[in-house]
């Protein structure tokens, strides 16, 4: 990710307090990552869909604290904004337009879990090496000037991650465009709807209208 | 010590007016609705003009039974008020009233992005509202209320960036200070797209789709009863407050005035706000209620394209001045 890039002071790892002091900051870092962990073991295990989508939010927010705890406002508020704002109401809309229904959902469950816990796993030890071997020696002064401010982010985002940056937005222009054409296909040809959408085995409507209605739930949509 | 009392004295203060500021609108909008339509509105509660109707109401919403359905998701259905209210206490304590730094609860460093990420998550509260009351119609409501705010919420991030790009910072206060009078004829479209995509965001009228009594009773709050229902109205009316706050501190300039910028800048922006709430409550008397698929035209075919308009003329004019 970009916003993982080195901070612009990072002192050598000679004069840092070591771990067996940790500070207050240090501290409630540990608690809410244990919060955030929590809530993510939650999410996936979960039997109550709407409920999954809920603890998500706490996840969320907690990674939000996290960067806020390591003065990277800007990122924090960003996070809130796009994944709790954004993200989580859409998942929340899917949600309750295909199926949401109050208590447990027998078949809320997949028999790929352990292979998903394998992945997960992989996942996670590869992230944690790579960060690990990355900033092994570098240690961020939180009581010093913020080194994740806005100003900060913006001027790294723009100076030395220009690149990068625009590939990114060119790409997701590229699949907003995409997500367009291919929701809107459906409108010329009316006799082969199935062979163009995406996810759901709905024949193809007669009316052109393509607002589907909310109130036919059960038995529709799926996979979201 | 002294920033113990400091700190605990501007958190008093943010909430004091928390409490206070959502009431006088609501008072406010019982009067001016009744006399925009040839009544008196509530004129016993409290003697002089009926002015402690919304104490009064107050007292009745506590005195109700908080009544959970049988089928709904009791702990989900619980918390939703808060969740609706509390984002709004928060944003209110960064929004600066005067000149300085005395004048703001505190100060944050991304104000624009801080003030819009929380107030997103209000529309949490009214969709787990919505989801967990096991009623179709707060379901419909909690749809309509999600369709609304991913809609809207790109026209107002958009006419917030045109303002961050022309003062050169995305800190409340700093837009602030570097605001000048020419400001107002250059983001007139921004403040137009904001404060109607925040209206709708608000679910107020005429964007109240999914609160339509007309058709789904009251959307999420349908089953909800007593200081619960109280919290969610608070929550409606303190948006209100938040919005028209942000839309003076943004695009009228706060506290900047004709005279008296210096000793009575925090009354300059108590009066811009109080006449964006007056506008607002006008607006929900005088527009009927938009249709769904008019309310996503609104959005996508007339506020995003002036949004991203407003972001061109704002780069032009920058770069023309620079």
């Amino acid at each position: 990710m970009l916003y993982t890039a080195p901070p612009l002071v990072a002192s050598a790892a000679g004069d840092h307090p070591g771990f067996l002091s940790p500070s207050g900051v240090e501290i409630a870092f540990l608690l809410v990552g244990l919060v955030t962990l929590g809530a993510a073991v939650i999410t996936v295990t979960t039997r109550q869909l709407v409920h999954a989508a809920l603890w998500l939010v706490v996840a969320l927010g907690g990674l939000a604290v996290e960067y806020l705890l390591l003065t990277a406002e800007f990122i924090a508020w960003v996070q809130v904004l796009i994944y709790v704002g954004s993200i989580v109401v859409l998942l929340l809309f899917g949600l309750m337009l295909t199926r949401a229904p109050i208590g447990r959902s027998p078949d809320a469950d997949s028999d790929n879990r352990w292979v998903a816990l394998g992945v997960a796993l992989a996942s996670a030890a590869a992230l944690v090496w790579v960060v690990v071997d990355a900033f092994r020696t570098t240690w961020i002064d939180l009581d010093g000037p913020a080194q994740g401010s806005t100003r900060v982010t913006g001027a790294f985002l723009f100076r030395n991650w220009v690149l990068p940056f625009e590939a990114l937005s060119v790409l997701l222009l590229a699949a907003l465009v995409g997500a367009i054409v291919l929701s809107r296909k459906r409108d010329t040809d009316t006799d082969t709807g199935t062979a163009t959408d995406a996810g759901t085995d709905t024949p193809p409507r007669p009316a052109p209208t393509g607002t589907p209605g909310t109130t036919d739930r059960p038995g529709k949509g799926e996979k979201r | 010590m002294n920033d113990v009392f400091d700190v605990a004295l501007r958190l008093a203060i943010v909430f004091a007016v928390f409490l206070v500021a959502p009431l006088l609108v609501g008072q406010t909008e019982h009067k001016v609705m009744a006399h925009m339509q040839g009544r008196l509105g509530p004129m016993y509660a409290g003697g002089f003009h009926g002015w402690a109707q919304l104490v009064a109401d107050g007292v009745k919403f506590a005195q109700k039974e908080d009544v959970v359905p049988a089928a709904a998701d009791r702990r989900v259905f619980q918390l939703a008020p808060a969740v609706a209210l509390l984002p709004y206490l928060l944003v209110l304590a960064v929004i600066p009233v005067g000149p300085g730094d005395g004048a703001v609860g505190q100060v944050v460093d991304a104000g624009i992005f801080f003030v819009l990420a929380v107030m997103g998550i209000g529309v949490l509260g009214s969709l787990m509202a919505g989801w967990a009351s096991a009623n179709k119609f707060s379901l419909l409501g909690g749809l309509r209320t999600a369709a609304q705010l991913l809609s809207y919420e790109l026209p107002m991030l958009l006419a917030a960036a045109s303002v961050a790009m022309a003062a050169g910072t995305v800190s409340l206060t700093g837009i602030l200070d570097a605001f000048a009078w020419w400001w107002l004829p250059w983001q007139i479209v921004g403040a137009l797209v904001f404060f109607v995509a925040g209206l709708a965001e608000l679910q107020r009228p005429p964007f109240d789709m999914p609160v339509a009594d007309s058709e789904i009773i009251f959307g999420a709050y349908t089953e909800y009863t007593g200081l619960r229902f109280a919290l969610f109205l608070l929550a409606e009316y303190a948006g209100i407050v938040i919005l028209c706050a942000l839309t003076t501190v943004l695009f009228l300039g706060g506290w900047h005035g004709p005279f008296g910028a210096d000793g009575l800048g925090w009354l300059w922006t108590l009066l811009k706000t109080a006449l964006l709430a007056f506008v607002v409550i006008w607006l929900r008397v005088s527009y009927p209620r938009l249709r769904e698929d008019q309310l996503q035209k609104l959005a996508w075919t007339t506020l995003v394209p002036l949004a991203l308009a407003q972001i061109a003329l704002t780069g032009i004019v920058k770069v023309a001045i620079n």
